[in-house]
């Protein structure tokens, strides 16, 4: 390519068109500003002048409790971060596994495949706090194992219910990995199990990481579910500081801390996603 | 045993591919109809016919891909049809490429042209990648070996996967139609480098609409028409002077339609 662009000027046409969208776009800028601040301020002059407006305000948004609940609140979020780290590794093992084995064709494995369709189906349509009540009460009620801590039922209860959904997304990304590539990997000697891992997972897990973030995202925040069971995470934290002080101000701070401890996650998501769909639009405009 | 039988005997021997009264249907449809076909070693056998005529299945069935209804195919005098064949190894004695490459498009050409060596081969990743750049650099694509197949053209994507299938050396290379889905600019690289496997000495069994180039590489053609083999020769013969009114008409429809 030996086009000097630098070199060229834009024809008088171009340059009237170039105008005419810098100018479209500085009055979208401007009407979408000032209808967001419009916006806002109504809300808030709602809220503000709502005649419940000062207890609420002190109940819910109390800085002087917020500021006290704070480093037992942070000390339960610090317990949800440690479920969320082997929650995930558990989903994504225990997924991966069921995945897998639903996609076996060979009439040998049908126990195995009804089995595994079988726990999608439970754990797909019980919900997750009905399972913490059983998992978390009645395993250990069974006197089968040694005495684990309470956060340990609560990560079982959340990687059994999880990977139920996971599964169904791996599942997807396994199936729509095109039969020609399976065709190729088996052509070249490569065994059934190899080309699962080498050639058909890499290209699933690809297909679907946007849906597999979202799902992490959700199980971010319903780790705080555990609480039902007595471990003290931000949750439990919060509800007993809300006790002591009589003031649902740690709720909101809890509530918070979830939001931003997502935010990084749900960044790098919409990021992955953009840049995919940039990939795969190859630049066009709609 | 006659003199006659002892020959045919011997001949089969020689043949590194025999493949004997092969039967293949997918659910009623009977594709293949008793299919039986010789293939000698550093021979190029092109097998034309119609879509439908069962081509692509016989090649399919060679690799194992398919599973046989009846009939027999033999790898140098080993059975691979009896189910007791390991078939994950019999298929990398045996290349086969596609229509649409089916190159793995998470992988870099080198890797893809790398992959049996290191998987099934067990080579360390520094030779297989060695010898896959080697391969990638003899037809002219050891500057795209780092590169994702889809930033290759399809002739380009085309060879890549000759080579791969190459790559382990087996003992016969099934070419499925390799042309057909390329742009008519992009048709001749590829069919120039099955003219250079041949001369390096690769025993060929190609599915090929390339009548010329068949003519000007195939030392054997063998016509496929509704699941039988109705005519097999020298290329010359074949596509020239063939014998069977099926052969002439299907040439005949074929040239007009050009």
């Amino acid at each position: 390519m030996s086009i000097d662009l630098e070199a060229r000027r834009p024809s008088a046409i171009e340059l009237e068109r170039r105008a005419f969208r810098r100018h479209q776009s500085t009055r979208s800028v401007i009407i979408s500003l000032v209808s967001t601040v419009l916006f806002a301020a109504v809300i808030w002059f709602a809220v503000v002048n709502s005649p419940g407006w000062q207890q609420v305000q002190n109940s819910f948004f109390n800085w002087d409790t917020i500021v006290q609940a704070f480093p037992r609140v942070g000390e339960g979020l610090w317990l949800n971060i440690r479920v969320l780290f082997y929650a995930t590794i558990g989903v994504a093992v225990v997924s991966l596994l069921i995945a897998t084995v639903r996609t076996l064709r060979s009439p040998v494995f049908f126990p195995l495949r009804a089995l595994a369709a079988g726990y999608t189906d439970l754990f797909r349509g019980m919900p997750l706090i009905i399972v913490l009540y059983l998992v978390g009460f009645g395993i250990p009620g069974l006197n089968l194992f040694a005495r684990m801590p309470l956060e340990f039922w609560g990560t079982i209860a959340l990687i059994t219910t999880y990977s139920a959904y996971v599964s169904e997304v791996f599942r997807a990304g396994i199936e729509s990995v095109h039969p020609s590539q399976r065709l190729a990997a088996r052509s070249l000697g490569l065994s059934y199990g190899k080309t699962l891992r080498l050639i058909v997972m890499p290209q699933a897990v690809r297909k679907v990481t946007p849906a597999l973030m979202n799902d992490f995202i959700a199980m971010q925040k319903d780790v705080g579910l555990i609480s039902v069971l007595g471990a003290v995470d931000a949750v439990r934290a919060a509800q007993i500081e809300t006790a002591a002080a009589f003031n649902f101000s740690p709720y909101v701070l809890a509530g918070l801390l979830f939001v931003l401890l997502s935010l990084p996650m749900i960044r790098l998501s919409d990021w992955y996603t953009a840049r995919l769909r940039k990939r795969e639009q190859m630049g066009a405009l709609v | 045993m006659s003199a006659a039988a002892r020959d045919a005997a011997r001949g089969a021997e020689q043949a590194v591919l025999r493949i004997d009264n092969v039967v293949k249907s997918f659910s009623e449809t009977e594709v293949l109809r008793g299919i039986s076909l010789n293939v000698k070693h550093h021979e190029v056998v092109a097998l034309i016919g119609g879509s439908g005529s069962g081509k692509s299945t016989l090649l399919r069935c060679i690799n194992l891909l398919e599973q046989v209804d009846d009939g027999q195919i033999f790898l140098d005098n080993r059975e691979l049809t009896d189910p007791r064949v390991k078939q994950d190894e019999v298929r990398t004695h045996i290349g086969i490429v596609f229509q649409q490459f089916n190159l793995f498009p998470h992988m870099t050409v080198l890797n893809n042209v790398a992959l049996a060596n290191r998987q099934v081969f067990k080579k360390s990743k520094h030779e297989a990648r060695a010898e896959a750049q080697v391969l990638l650099d003899r037809i002219g694509l050891g500057d795209k070996a780092n590169e994702f197949p889809d930033r290759l053209s399809g002739g380009q994507q085309q060879r890549a996967a000759m080579v791969r299938a190459i790559a382990t050396n087996p003992r016969v290379l099934l070419l499925d139609e390799v042309t057909s889905a390329l742009d008519p600019e992009l048709v001749g690289e590829v069919l120039d480098l099955i003219r250079e496997l041949k001369q390096t000495g690769v025993t060929i069994v190609m599915a090929t609409h390339e009548m010329d180039f068949a003519k000007d590489v195939a030392d054997r053609v063998a016509f496929l028409d509704n699941g039988v083999i109705l005519e097999e020769g020298t290329a010359k013969q074949v596509l020239t002077k063939p014998r069977e009114p099926r052969t002439r008409e299907y040439l005949k429809r074929f040239h007009a339609s050009r």
